[in-house]
């Protein structure tokens, strides 16, 4: 009994982690353009090449 | 949206800041990205630049410093051509996904959780543990149950409040109900709860939702990137001889537009200077080019070929012949938004059968003294067990999997209606130009020319934008002939291009007879030696074996064209269908008309604004990507490539997903008339619920997932 009042809020925390998680990459825009993801990880300097911050 | 592309997040300065898209096929592996970010983001007056790799587009933030007709130039300087696409074309369909898809990502969770504790509860929990159990079934349930519930709540609502049932009404009241009495059951603390089975109904419900809303997206996103959306306008010079852009929908009466060859006019007109040869195909069907010269009237929507003109603008905007055309398509279209889906359409018994089932069982046990406490529970069970997996998951699940197979041959299909409606034609009529033919000109006699000559031809065919020019390149380029070294080119307009090359004058351009000069003939000379190409409209490949297969379906052809009655019936008695020539948009659309009052569901394939009303007027239509802006907006679905084939590819698999349709709801009837009557014993437990509803949801998945196999 004792196990159980740990482990059930354990897996409710892990659960809720994955849902939050899931819904922030959804808002994040993870999923706008999987193939880019793909192929942007052969590119060099990526942060600094492709976006001028001024 | 992406952090890199939000462009609030680098708004420094107060000036205000514009974004642009533009649709980039051209882009293909990782070295286009950083070419075209790297080289668009260090522009002046550009913020930032985000590819997206999965759309073929390029987002941009810029300042009003560098506009849209700028931009182009530049990426097309990087080596790639670009179109401008309106500010955010999918911004409300993506809206709608999004929200599906957050309500299948809660529903999966509290599914998952609630399933977990429920388990326990059914292998044998007692005492305090199944107490604390269902209590928290209840604190995960009640909450996902209701946002997860929303879209199916709203909808049920909207169709109630207009004296109307669909599918979310008893899907509503059973999932409410049973969740209701569960939380009763919980805090009374007794009896079963049926947490889980109300959150795994919607998420079932909503995956088929969900999957649904993605087909029609990444349908529509695929027929974006076609669209040439190049925003329609023309160079004005006005009175001081200078020129500006104006769009098409600010242009006046009055005006004078400079109209460059190979530009489409943006309105109306007379023309003032120049004589040329104006292609009309997309907008009447007309395949020879008519000739236009000073006094001459010419309308939107025609390419000018030869030579540059200057036309006085006498209508514009919506008083435009392209515009009646528009019109004539809306009214057209009005009789297919009234096509019923096949899954409404079961709906429409389904639902009052399962009301009429739920509210017999109340009402027997009710009678039978069994309590209302009871009687609502076993109400509650039978709303459950009924509730329409095999229509709600079954038919996307196959409708997308037939599209998601099309669309890797090169068929962008709208949605899961279209894909019903193609399904049920059995008569087809085709358009000729663009549509049977390719709708561009290709040379005949390229293999007559030798190497030199066909070398000489290739340099000077790629220095001119000419129509008749870029059809000769592409050949030659297709061909692996590599360009000679010509000097001092020129090009003389409405006469071509000039050149030297070893010393001897070269030219590629208008035949010095004026028999010829209808356009489809282009003449090559080499120091004395003339030769003449000559170019016409070819078939399509595979048009017969197309026709032959429509035939074997049970879908005889026809053609109807807007162009000249003996060219149509030529082209036709080579294929040997029967054919209408001359026809105008009003006549394509009175044959269509013709043919369903007599009991025909007509399969229209067009290209042309001409068309388009033809096109929305069908059962289902069919546009090649070639096609006209307006055609591929009212065509249930665009191939891409050249081949006719694609038409019976489409039907066949259309076909064939409303047989596993079909198979489907024998499933699910089937499934229904074991498991209702178990319901109305009052033998549901949750646990029975629970391993009905998933296994006759995976039978149909499974059942659907076969169209994967029949596809290649």
């Amino acid at each position: 009994m004792t196990g159980l009042l740990l482990l059930i809020p354990v897996a409710l925390f892990l659960g809720l982690g994955g849902l939050v998680a899931f819904l922030w990459a959804m808002s994040n825009g993870q999923f706008e353009d999987p193939d880019g993801s793909a192929v942007r990880i052969l590119l060099e300097d990526e942060s600094e090449g492709n976006v001028r911050r001024d | 949206m992406n952090q890199a592309s939000d462009p609030a997040q680098f708004r420094t300065d107060p000036a205000p800041l514009e974004d642009s898209r533009f649709a980039v096929p051209g882009m293909r592996c990782a070295g286009c990205i950083a070419k075209l970010e790297n080289g668009i983001g260090s522009l002046a007056g550009v913020v930032t630049a985000r590819v997206n790799f999965s759309a073929k587009q390029l987002a941009v933030a810029h300042e009003a410093s560098i506009d849209d007709r700028q931009l182009i130039a530049e990426i097309g300087k990087l080596g790639f051509q670009a179109q401008p696409l309106s500010a955010n074309p999918l911004g409300r369909d993506d809206k709608e996904r999004k929200r599906l898809i957050r309500a299948l990502g809660v529903a999966g969770f509290g599914m998952m959780n609630v399933m977990l504790l429920s388990v326990s509860v059914w292998s044998g929990a007692a005492g305090s543990t199944r107490g604390l159990f269902t209590w928290l079934s209840a604190l995960i349930g009640v909450p996902v149950i209701a946002y997860a519930g929303r879209p199916f709540f709203d909808s049920a609502l909207m169709a109630l409040r207009h004296g109307r049932t669909n599918m979310d009404v008893p899907i509503s009241i059973g999932v409410i109900l049973a969740t209701g009495m569960s939380l009763y059951e919980t805090i009374t603390g007794g009896g079963e709860a049926y947490f889980e089975s109300a959150a795994m109904l919607l998420f079932f419900l909503l995956a088929g939702r969900t999957l649904d809303a993605v087909m029609r997206d990444r349908a529509r996103a695929g027929i974006e990137s076609l669209l040439r959306q190049q925003a329609p306008g023309a160079m004005v010079l006005d009175d001081n001889g200078v020129t500006r852009w104006v769009k098409a929908n600010a242009l006046a009466p009055g005006d004078r537009m400079l109209v460059a060859v190979g530009e489409n006019l943006a309105a109306d007109g007379v023309v003032e200077q120049g004589t040329s040869h104006c292609d009309l195909s997309l907008v009447s069907g007309e395949s020879a080019p008519q000739s236009c010269a000073v006094g001459d009237s010419v309308i939107a929507g025609a390419v000018n070929l030869s030579a540059p003109l200057t036309v006085r603008v006498t209508a514009s905007g919506r008083d435009t012949v392209i515009a009646d055309i528009a019109r004539l398509m809306d009214e057209a279209g009005q009789s297919r938004s009234r096509y019923v889906r096949i899954a409404d359409r079961a709906s429409r018994l389904y639902a009052p059968a399962v009301h009429t089932l739920a509210a017999l069982a109340f009402v027997g046990w009710m009678i039978a003294g069994a309590g209302w406490h009871h009687s609502l529970t076993i109400a509650a069970a039978v709303l459950i067990i009924t509730c329409p997996c095999a229509l709600g998951l079954a038919v996307p699940v196959s409708q997308v999997v037939a599209a998601g197979g099309l669309m890797r041959r090169g068929v962008l299909v709208k949605d899961g209606s279209a894909l019903e409606r193609f399904a049920q034609v059995d008569r087809a009529l085709f358009d000729k130009t663009g549509t049977i033919t390719l709708g561009r000109l290709k040379p005949l006699d390229l293999d007559r020319l030798t190497q030199v000559q066909a070398a000489v031809a290739l340099t000077l065919a790629q220095a001119s934008r000419h129509p008749i020019a870029a059809a000769v390149r592409d050949e030659l380029i297709a061909r692996g002939i590599t360009p000679a070294p010509v000097e001092d080119l020129v090009e003389i307009s409405g006469e071509g291009m000039r050149g030297i090359y070893r010393g001897q004058p070269v030219s590629l351009g208008r035949p010095a007879s004026a028999e010829d000069a209808a356009g489809s003939v282009t003449c090559l000379t080499i120091g004395d030696i003339s030769t003449a190409i000559r170019l016409a409209d070819a078939m399509r490949p595979d048009v017969t074996a197309a026709m032959d297969r429509l035939r074997h379906m049970g879908i005889p052809a026809s053609i109807i064209s807007g162009d000249r009655v003996e060219a149509v019936s030529a082209m036709a008695q080579a294929i040997g269908l029967e054919s209408q020539g001359h026809a105008l948009p009003q006549d394509k659309i009175n044959a269509i008309k013709t043919l369903q009052s007599s009991g025909y569901r007509v399969l229209m394939v067009g290209d042309g604004l001409n068309d388009g009303p033809a096109l929305a007027a069908a059962t289902a239509s069919i546009a090649p990507a070639s096609a006209t802006d307006m055609g591929q907006q009212a065509a249930d679905a665009v191939f891409t490539g050249d081949s006719l084939i694609a038409v019976p590819v489409v039907i066949g698999t259309a076909r064939r997903t409303m047989r596993i349709v079909r198979q489907n709801f024998a499933l699910a009837i089937g499934y229904n008339a074991l498991a209702v009557p178990l319901a109305f014993a009052g033998l549901v437990t949750p646990l029975v619920a629970a391993i009905a509803m998933s296994l006759s949801s995976v039978l149909v998945v499974a059942n659907a997932l076969r169209l994967t196999r029949a596809e290649r």
